[in-house]
């Protein structure tokens, strides 16, 4: 926490004016210089104290609520966007607010309030308390500060980096993707960055406190050649501050949009039908993220509903296939330091050795199995109740090569760049899009491909990875998981991996 | 301070720091939801949210922010920075407020967006709604696994400033019920599906028993579900799947994409582009709509228009700014109410009448490339042989191109959903190519 207690109360000098300064926007900010203890700093930043936590609490529980917790929340997200050569568009969202979820059983009751003086936190507390009926529970009179892990360390806060120095940086994006190709008629670049403070305390008597940064940079071009016209993009996102913006990814951003974008006036139509799929090393995550993570997320189990649910410590894949989920990743888009409900978060071994081992927990669904928490309660923001979701899901390296894989192939596709997917949890059908990818014909790589949906069933797919690359990569694009109407951030990573046999929504 | 003051307040601080102009709305939303399972209220929220957008125009640039911390101290800071921050970026000479004439003629049609019973519906009621939901589906069927019921309502209120004389206030309510049911076919397969409706007015919900019964007919339906040989084939779109294809091209259709030519609809305008049954009318004027509007978000007076008429490109969406840049008329910045011009029979009607076509109940996945019309989509439904629908089916796809499938529309139901924006009748589309097996 070091790292976040220096960034947030020493000013570093930015070039330029900063794009949005927190300074003066919250109550009791200004007194809060010091700060050798980052929870101070968080306290005042909300312009609370341990006293208002625990009278909120003591709201919270008044009906005999079994658990209670408050999630202060305050984020600023900036966005410059370049279109027509010209940085013609800034914006900015800020959000502050509380969320106080008080638990009975796996009963929620859950209501926020954006006004955090202590009568408006303290109605908004008796709204969620609604959900129990009993007598009243007394909170905690102290709460103990978690010492966290910082998987997200950065050197500048965004709010001090300069608007120029961003300028800058789309204008050359800009200038860079013009001079690859002269095919390229328009291009999009929007640079975006977040910053979430937040606090959360809760009935055990836990608290938490973290700072979570998020940076998104993305090319979007247009090329033209006959009357064909093609449009493609390349993106990068991580938990990390500007200087993850180095000249070497900077200098091959624009090469990638353009080459992606380009290369799609040679492709052809997808065919049709089974087929074997390669999927080549990174954003091919995504195949997990649908097939297996959203079915081991244990609200779906401990329902039933999962088609996940009678699987456990039960075979589901070949025993070279090993699955995690994890929030460690440093400066990877899913990673946290704390889940949003006070949980240490962890790697979590989904598959090991083709074996199902355990679920995703959040608090309701470990309690409601009687065992520890994943750390993985995440929730979009104060507005929403943490649910069980995925941090950052991958496929860990198995014995294949690259070559060998394609090689295998008599006649499939490899999958190159993906741009979504869906799940339907109970029957475990799911979807992937491939935006680009190739033939593969008599295990060599031949015409290109595009625009294809890939359809298959998430057990009988995990069974059909028959071979495992060594050459695991995370993706570096930005993804973002939705659920019950709430966004995440995540990641995903995948070594090269052969599919067998699946669907192939080519048009024949 | 009500919003129509603090909008006021706003507008006059903006111009006074430095603003030439400013767009400023203030909104408020307050919502319950529950979900309800296992005989009890296993969720529920109640919120209430605001928002301020400020846009703002300064020596020809521009800026949009947002926030949710209404206080004036905090608020003048906020538009101090937002307003620093412009100075920085480039200026665009296509970037200003609309012209005023563009806000004059709205309509006059009451469209009652807002139930009057509103603040009379208590949270019990609301519960006994969900409860009733889920005590119908309970017990039906011994497969069940899980069922959860769901109600939501929200109020809406907005406040629309533009410092050129545009003023614009309204509010919404917004009823939602429904219920998602699992079923275990007993193959390991956990067959899923929901049923929910959407409603301005509370009355005009559907009964909650069909509500309930569709709920859990649908998940029968999904049991024994499998794919098919690949093959091409009659498609019928049921009427509430029809924007689930159509609307996957609608981004085409707008100021943006044209003008960033990203869209394969550019230099279309007055030439045929889909089949002689499909004409797209853009109605915001619908009383109790759930797209209905008095003005677009530029403050455009919303109008009854034509989308497509008889297979013929009318117009696109073109809103002010792009409007400017493609040297265009703006006409709405987005669609309000898609209807269709309808044929004459009804959904079942048609399938009875097929030897042999795919009936689609449901998308999962899939996208669409809106620059070269090409799109490839998930798909669940049925086989339809001879008039029934004999094997249910699911994993497998759709692909083609717009350009083509627009004129494969061979029929048009009479029968429009009415619990969305897009009023979809059932379609038919000839020689759709599905990829299965």
């Amino acid at each position: 926490m070091s790292d976040i207690t220096r960034r947030e109360f020493v000013k570093v000098t930015g070039s330029g004016i900063a794009l949005a300064s927190l300074s003066g926007m919250l109550p009791g900010l200004a007194g809060c210089a010091g700060g050798k203890d980052p929870q101070t700093g968080y306290f005042s930043r909300f312009g609370i104290d341990s006293e208002t936590i625990r009278k909120v609490l003591s709201e919270a529980l008044v009906y005999g609520g079994e658990y209670a917790d408050v999630f202060f929340q305050y984020s600023i997200r900036n966005s410059i966007r370049l279109e027509d050569r010209i940085v013609n568009s800034a914006s900015t969202n800020v959000q502050l607010g509380v969320g106080i979820r008080v638990l009975k059983g796996d009963q929620t009751g859950y209501s926020f309030t954006e006004d955090l003086n202590l009568a408006s936190m303290q109605a908004a507390a008796r709204t969620a308390a609604n959900i129990a009926s009993g007598s009243k529970i007394v909170p905690p009179q102290e709460y103990q500060p978690m010492n966290l892990p910082n998987y997200y360390p950065v050197e500048v806060s965004w709010e001090d980096v300069g608007i120029d120095k961003r300028v800058a940086i789309v204008k050359a994006m800009d200038e860079a993707t013009f001079d690859q190709d002269e095919r390229i008629i328009k291009n999009y670049v929007g640079l975006h960055d977040t910053e979430k403070y937040i606090l959360v305390a809760n009935s055990d008597g836990q608290l938490s406190t973290d700072y979570q940064p998020m940076l998104r940079l993305i090319v979007y071009c247009t090329a033209q050649q006959g009357d064909q016209r093609e449009s493609n993009y390349f993106d990068y996102a991580a938990r990390d501050d500007i200087n993850f913006l180095t000249p070497e990814r900077l200098e091959r951003m624009p090469r990638e949009a353009v080459k992606r974008t380009v290369s799609l006036f040679e492709a052809q139509p997808a065919p049709a039908g089974e087929l074997p799929v390669v999927l080549t090393a990174g954003s091919s995550g995504i195949l997990l993220h649908e097939a297996i993570g959203h079915g081991m997320e244990a609200d779906f189990n401990r329902i039933g509903s999962s088609i996940y649910s009678d699987k456990l410590n039960k075979p589901i894949a070949q025993d070279f296939v090993n699955i995690v989920d994890s929030g460690l990743n440093l400066n990877v888009r899913g990673s946290i330091n704390v889940d949003d409900e006070c949980s240490n978060t962890e790697e979590t071994l989904l598959v090991e050795n083709g074996i199902l081992r355990t679920y995703l927990h959040d608090r309701i669904s470990a309690k409601h199995y009687g065992i520890e928490t994943t750390g993985s309660g995440r929730r979009e923001s104060f507005k929403h109740y943490p649910l069980p979701r995925m941090r950052n899901t991958y496929m860990l390296n198995g014995p294949h090569t690259f070559e060998e894989i394609i090689a295998s192939v008599k006649y499939g596709i490899l999958a190159d760049q993906f741009t979504n997917g869906q799940v339907n949890i109970g029957p475990g059908d799911f979807t992937f899009y491939v935006k680009s990818g190739s033939l593969i014909e008599d295990g060599k790589i031949t015409a290109q491909i595009k625009d294809v949906n890939i359809i298959g069933n998430g057990p009988e797919v995990l069974k059909r990875v028959t071979m495992v690359g060594n050459d695991f990569a995370m993706t570096e694009g930005g993804w973002t998981c939705g659920k019950n109407g709430q966004s995440v951030p995540v990641s995903m990573g995948l070594p090269s991996a052969l599919v067998s046999s699946i669907t192939v929504g080519g048009k024949g | 301070m009500n919003k129509l003051d603090l909008a006021n307040w706003t507008q006059k601080y903006a111009k006074q720091q430095g603003a030439d102009d400013t767009s400023v709305v203030i909104s408020n939303r307050r919502s319950i939801d529950i979900e309800y399972r296992d005989k009890n209220i296993d969720k529920l929220t109640e919120s209430t949210e605001n928002s301020l957008s400020i846009e703002l125009f300064a020596n020809g640039k521009y800026s949009s922010h947002r926030t949710n911390d209404l206080r004036k101290p905090a608020l003048g800071k906020f538009i101090n920075n937002a307003l620093a921050m412009t100075g920085y970026l480039g200026e665009d000479p296509f970037q200003a407020l609309p012209d005023p004439e563009l806000y004059k003629g709205r309509h006059n049609v009451n469209l009652e967006l807002f139930d009057s019973g509103y603040h009379q519906v208590e949270t019990k009621k609301r519960v006994d709604i969900a409860k009733r939901i889920f005590d119908r589906i309970q017990g039906q069927d011994d497969r069940i696994i899980s069922v959860t019921s769901y109600f939501s309502d929200s109020h809406y209120e907005n406040v629309h400033l533009k410092s050129n004389g545009f003023e614009g206030t309204y509010e919404s309510s917004t009823f939602g019920a429904g219920a998602e049911v699992s079923l275990d076919d007993g193959s390991g397969k956990k067959p899923q599906s929901w049923q929910y409706y959407s409603a301005r007015h509370l009355g005009d919900l559907p009964d909650l028993d069909q509500i309930a019964d569709e709920a859990l007919k649908r998940t029968q339906d999904s049991v024994g579900q499998t794919k098919i040989e690949s093959a091409a084939m009659p498609m019928i779109l049921q009427n509430n799947q029809v924007r689930g294809l159509l609307g996957r091209m609608w981004g085409a259709l707008s100021g943006g994409s044209l003008q960033q030519k990203n869209s394969f609809l550019l230099d279309k305008l007055d030439t045929k582009i889909a089949s002689d049954l499909l004409t797209v009318i853009d109605d915001p004027t619908i009383v109790r709509g759930m797209g209905s509007r008095y003005y677009d978000g530029d403050g455009i007076a919303a109008k009854i228009m034509p989308v497509i008429k008889t297979g013929v490109l009318k117009n696109y969406f073109i809103g002010v700014y792009y409007g400017r840049k493609l040297e265009m008329a703006p006409t709405a910045g987005g669609s309000s109410n898609v209807t269709f011009k309808l044929g004459k029979r009804s959904g079942l009607e048609i399938e009875q009448d097929m030897d042999k076509a795919i009936l689609v109940t449901g998308f999962l996945g899939g996208n669409a490339n809106n620059t070269t019309g090409d799109f490839s989509l998930g798909i669940s439904g049925w086989l339809i042989e001879n008039g029934q629908r004999t094997t249910p089916i699911n994993e497998m796809n759709i692909s083609g191109n717009f350009t083509d499938v627009l004129n494969q529309l061979v029929e048009v139901g009479n029968d429009p959903y009415r619990y969305s924006s897009w009023r979809t009748p059932t379609m038919v589309f000839d020689g759709i190519q599905f990829a299965g097996l």
